[in-house]
């Protein structure tokens, strides 16, 4: 029997996009059930996606894009899926590329297959500097950590298998929440494997990013990475595992 | 030495600190786990207020040999911190307690909404 797999979008005001990735989705593999997390939108977002046949958990205020996917989580915990695949409400992950995910995933040589942009030489992204450098800090600081080298550590596209769904549904940080969710990873001893894929450039919105935010996150997640080592983990090691 | 006047105005001065903590206990407008802090405060001044010795004799281990009221200060401003950051990590486990309701309501209102149709707002 093929795995049950869901889907988890996470949303914040994207009525415009929104559509289109659930759509993208089904069109994709009609078998994937999609979730999008409504983070309290004020636009249409929610209605855009029951139309376009997603499932909708629609947040009753916002709480951030942690919580938010964290959200996703805890549904595919509780509606039991063998996978989730996490992918943006605002269509810069392309549906296409979820076989290069899921194939590891099912071949069972990691517990989390990321999507990286950089992985691949070649890749067509290249982003402003300043977040190129905030990147290469992450990367370098996690692939010091984790002794696997890592070039994404700000992707959200990635696929889980259960164990990392549970591990997430109870213990998933706040905002910016990609780079301690590695650490978290390494430290239930799950496995981590990243892939090239192709990202979209943003079709709608603007990256939740500026630059005051991402002098915050810089800061705020280099503490999170040294003290979430030192930090007492909220599941302990064999229930994550199970 | 420490003049009197400051002594007595100290004394007042924590007094009332404990009185409001406790009318406010009694009203019900504080629960007790978050007054326990304020009212160590109130009592620690209120005793190196009344017992001048004592409070000299703690500015002579600290080096403080001009004035000793100052110490009075210094252990007020190192409370009102102890409160400040005890008040920190209420606001942390709040914030965690209420991203949990949130998730829970999402959750449950989307399972809630398949089993029977959604009802009319407004």
């Amino acid at each position: 029997m093929s795995p049950r797999i869901v889907a988890v979008v996470p949303a914040f005001e994207e009525e415009a996009a929104i559509g289109a990735v659930v759509s993208e989705i089904h069109d994709f593999d009609p078998g994937i059930d999609v979730v999008v997390v409504d983070d309290g939108s004020r636009d249409e977002t929610t209605e855009a996606a029951v139309a376009a046949g997603a499932v909708v958990v629609r947040l009753p205020f916002n709480l951030g894009i942690g919580a938010a996917v964290q959200t996703g989580f805890r549904y595919a915990l509780e509606q039991d899926y063998d996978v989730a695949v996490r992918l943006d409400g605002d269509g810069q992950h392309d549906a296409t590329e979820l076989p290069k995910l899921l194939a590891p995933l099912e071949r069972g040589e990691a517990d989390v297959v990321t999507g990286s942009r950089f992985r691949d030489e070649n890749g067509g992204y290249r982003p402003p500097l300043g977040r190129r450098l905030g990147i290469t800090w992450f990367a370098k600081l996690v692939s010091l950590l984790s002794r696997q080298r890592v070039t994404d550590t700000t992707s959200g596209f990635q696929a889980l298998n259960r164990p990392a769904i549970a591990l997430f549904a109870r213990d998933y940080p706040s905002d910016y929440p990609e780079v301690e969710a590695t650490v978290l990873l390494l430290k239930h001893r799950l496995r981590l494997l990243e892939v090239p894929v192709e990202m979209r450039e943003r079709e709608t919105g603007s990256s939740s990013i500026t630059f005051l935010a991402s002098l915050y996150y810089a800061v705020k997640v280099t503490l999170a990475l040294f003290v979430g080592i030192a930090r007492r983990s909220a599941v302990p090691n064999e229930e994550a595992q199970r | 030495m420490t003049p009197v006047r400051i002594s007595i105005a100290a004394a007042i001065g924590s007094v009332l600190l404990l009185l409001i903590v406790l009318e406010l206990i009694r009203g019900r407008r504080l629960k007790e786990r978050y007054a326990l802090l304020w009212l160590a405060t109130g009592v620690v001044l209120l005793v190196l207020s009344i017992w001048r010795g004592g409070l000299n004799t703690i500015a002579g281990w600290l080096g403080v040999t001009s004035y000793p009221p100052a110490v009075l200060f210094a252990v007020a401003t190192l409370f009102i911190f102890l409160v400040l950051l005890h008040y920190s990590t209420v606001i942390s486990r709040l914030t965690d307690e209420n991203v949990d309701l949130a998730q829970r309501i999402a959750l449950l209102e989307e399972r809630l909404s398949r089993e029977r149709p959604p009802p009319r707002e407004g």
